[in-house]
């Protein structure tokens, strides 16, 4: 696992909570923002990003984070982009964990030796390829086998019965339930099947299992949080940039109104109890 | 094109759904599991005679199976050089060759205890079809559609609806079929126990590709029999047009094996291969991953998808199937490509000659074999699929052919 991801699952445990992962598109709604936003992510006490690299068709995502990724292309972002703020939002945070989340075809395009390269020069700490599923993933692990990058692997209802030990065969840093069958923003799933999943997964594995898809609601963040060992909040932060820029607020707002509301997740998070 | 020694070209994929470099599974955990069950229920019935045997019971007294292998005489006349002969699909129940496939599928769907399916269409013919098959097993039917190709096809939405089908207008991304297809992927995603996924073309995930090529090989199979029937031997040319390509590889496959065979694959240039307003990702695009698959793509340089222009809403995709983009590397087919232009000479030259009004994707087929048949003797036969009826582009297509005086 990377040092950072250890340092962040072990800080929180310490704490007696989970850690709160935040997903947002790279460069939505622009560079400048983007940024700002990401700064006010750390502020707000979030224990870990997940910053999206935009695709033209994000097969997995729901309207809000679709809508994202288009915002971001048309701004002009791209791979380069991507990794570029990634770049800068280390030499800021030099202590919080960074995971690229992304589709294959622009690593593919980019070159996925380079990409890996980049990734670390970046100081990026894991990877989420979303359509690399280990029938696939060889291309890019067989390359990423000495790296420091940690490959995230997504678990979801249907992975049943043998595929789940199979799937995590490669899978390190933590692992990502995908807590409903379906894409991201959409159905909230229920208590006891993420927790009777999160057990399943921890038969088979040491790893953090971190919850993530439909989780809306500081008290949805806190009590799944308390399920695993943490939780992601992706379309619920990416429609208050959606709002925020369609009211053509400035930057600083945009991340203001950003961070207030993560701050609220990460509040609930350290103060719920289990 | 690097020739590669080949002792077979009908071998692929491999068990991992690989056609040289392309094909592949690149999809979701969440879809995973779904595709690897579709994979093993194919497997069982594809050797099941009692699932073929229903499927030929079916595609011979409700599509009219075999379509004529027909001696287009005039258009012979009017290209000077080798004979033509049209593989005529576009006499198939619903219109088009796409019955083919989707009668297989919606046949699995139900041996799977499914009773539901989805679909993708661009044009709508795989709309309609999937419809129409889904009015016949009494399966629900949920049709994914850009909310553009609902404006421009709404005749064929009109049908959709009336055989019960529910067509839902996709205004994501471009509002079009590559838009309609992740619409349709992430609604599996989200209803995997009860819905299966009718995809109409030999492109998707593992094992689609092939599926969908082996139901839609009855097309070459009957026009090699019934060549042999008309001139005793076999052709020495294919020409298909070709958008995703499921009714040029079902003319092609079983002829792949007989190198002696001159195979033309028919992309859309559109407004021009310059004009960047054309569908031919052969020839403008570079592999990449979409949809399920790696195959060529329309792409920019930072592999994000850029949109496919053609005047034929069913060749209107930005990607191509894997086995196509396998065929193009290994230099089995020649895969070249017709204007919007050239197309539209061609339906209503077609109309005149034959009395056979052809869609605008066979109109692309024509467009190329206008140009090829002239080189060739006299003696030589060229076997054209012609896979689909104009009638659903007479609104696209009439105020154009005005336009030009060919009315």
């Amino acid at each position: 696992m990377s040092k950072r991801l250890a340092a962040s699952f072990a800080k929180a445990k310490k704490e007696n909570r989970g850690v709160l992962g935040i997903f947002v598109s790279a460069g939505d709604p622009d560079t400048n923002t983007s940024i700002k936003i990401l700064d006010g992510l750390v502020r707000s006490g979030v224990d870990m990003i997940e910053l999206g690299m935009p695709f033209s068709d994000p097969m997995a995502d729901g309207p809000a984070i679709q809508a994202a990724s288009l915002r971001a292309l048309k701004s002009g972002m791209n791979l380069e982009g991507s990794l570029e703020i990634a770049s800068q939002f280390r030499k800021k945070h030099p202590h919080t964990p960074l995971i690229l989340m992304g589709y294959y075809n622009p690593i593919y395009r980019y070159g996925v030796e380079l990409f890996l390269k980049d990734s670390q020069a970046a100081g990026v700490d894991g990877l989420i390829i979303v359509d690399l599923p280990p029938e696939e993933d060889a291309e890019l692990c067989d390359l990423n086998q000495n790296s420091e990058l940690d490959f995230i692997r997504l678990i979801t209802p249907t992975t049943l019965g043998d595929r789940l030990p199979f799937v995590l065969e490669k899978a390190s840093g933590f692992i990502y339930y995908v807590s409903i069958a379906g894409i991201t923003g959409t159905k909230s799933a229920q208590m006891e099947s993420i927790s009777s999943a999160i057990n399943r997964i921890k038969q088979v594995s040491n790893l953090p299992v971190v919850t993530g898809f439909g989780i809306r609601t500081a008290e949805q963040a806190a009590l799944i949080a308390s399920l695993g060992d943490g939780a992601i909040v992706g379309s619920a932060v990416v429609e208050i940039i959606a709002e925020s820029n369609a009211q053509n607020l400035t930057a600083e707002r945009t991340s203001e109104k950003v961070s207030d509301f993560t701050g609220s997740l990460a509040d609930a998070i350290s103060t719920h109890k289990p | 094109m690097n020739e590669i020694k080949q002792n077979s070209f009908k071998t692929m994929p491999d068990e991992n759904g690989r056609f040289g470099i392309h094909g592949g599974r690149f999809v979701a955990e969440t879809l995973m599991p779904l595709i690897l069950q579709v994979e093993t229920a194919y497997k069982e019935v594809i050797t099941d005679p009692d699932f073929n045997a229903e499927l030929l019971y079916y595609q011979k007294h409700y599509v009219g199976r075999p379509s004529p292998l027909y001696f287009a005489e005039h258009l012979t006349k009017q290209y000077g050089g080798a004979k033509l002969y049209l593989k005529r699909d576009e006499l198939n129940h619903t219109g088009a060759h796409k019955i083919n496939n989707v009668l297989g599928q919606a046949l699995l769907a139900k041996k799977m205890g499914k009773t539901k399916i989805i679909a993708e269409t661009g044009a709508g013919q795989h709309g309609v079809a999937t419809a129409t098959a889904c009015a016949l097993f009494n399966l629900e039917c949920e049709v994914f559609m850009g909310a553009e190709d609902v404006k421009r096809q709404k005749p064929n939405v009109d049908r959709m609806r009336l055989l019960g089908a529910t067509v839902h207008p996709v205004t994501s991304g471009t509002s079009t079929l590559k838009d309609a297809m992740n619409e349709a992927l992430r609604y599996w995603v989200a209803h995997p126990d009860t819905h299966f996924y009718i995809i109409g073309t030999v492109a998707g995930p593992h094992p689609y590709p092939e599926m969908v090529r082996n139901f839609q090989s009855v097309i070459g199979k009957e026009a090699k029999e019934q060549l042999f029937e008309a001139e005793g031997r076999l052709p020495d040319a294919l020409i298909a047009c070709i958008g995703g390509g499921s009714n040029a590889l079902g003319l092609f496959y079983p002829f792949l094996d007989n190198t002696d065979v001159t195979i033309f694959g028919v992309e859309a240039a559109g407004q021009g291969l310059d004009s960047g307003m054309h569908a031919a990702s052969l020839t403008g695009g570079k592999p990449g991953v979409l949809h399920g698959n790696r195959t060529y793509l329309l792409q920019n340089d930072d592999g994000q998808i850029v949109d496919a222009h053609s005047i034929s809403a069913g060749l209107d995709y930005p990607g191509i199937g894997p086995e196509h983009s396998w065929l193009h590397d290994v230099g089995r087919v020649n895969y070249v490509s017709a204007t919007d232009e050239e197309a539209l000479v061609q339906f209503q030259l077609c109309s005149r000659l034959e009395g056979i009004i052809p869609a605008l994707e066979p109109s692309h087929a024509l467009a190329f074999a206008a140009k090829q048949l002239p080189l060739m003797d006299k003696e030589q036969i060229v076997i054209l699929n012609m896979c689909g009826r104009g009638d659903k582009d007479l609104e696209t297509v009439l105020p154009k052919l005005d336009e030009r005086g060919l009315l």
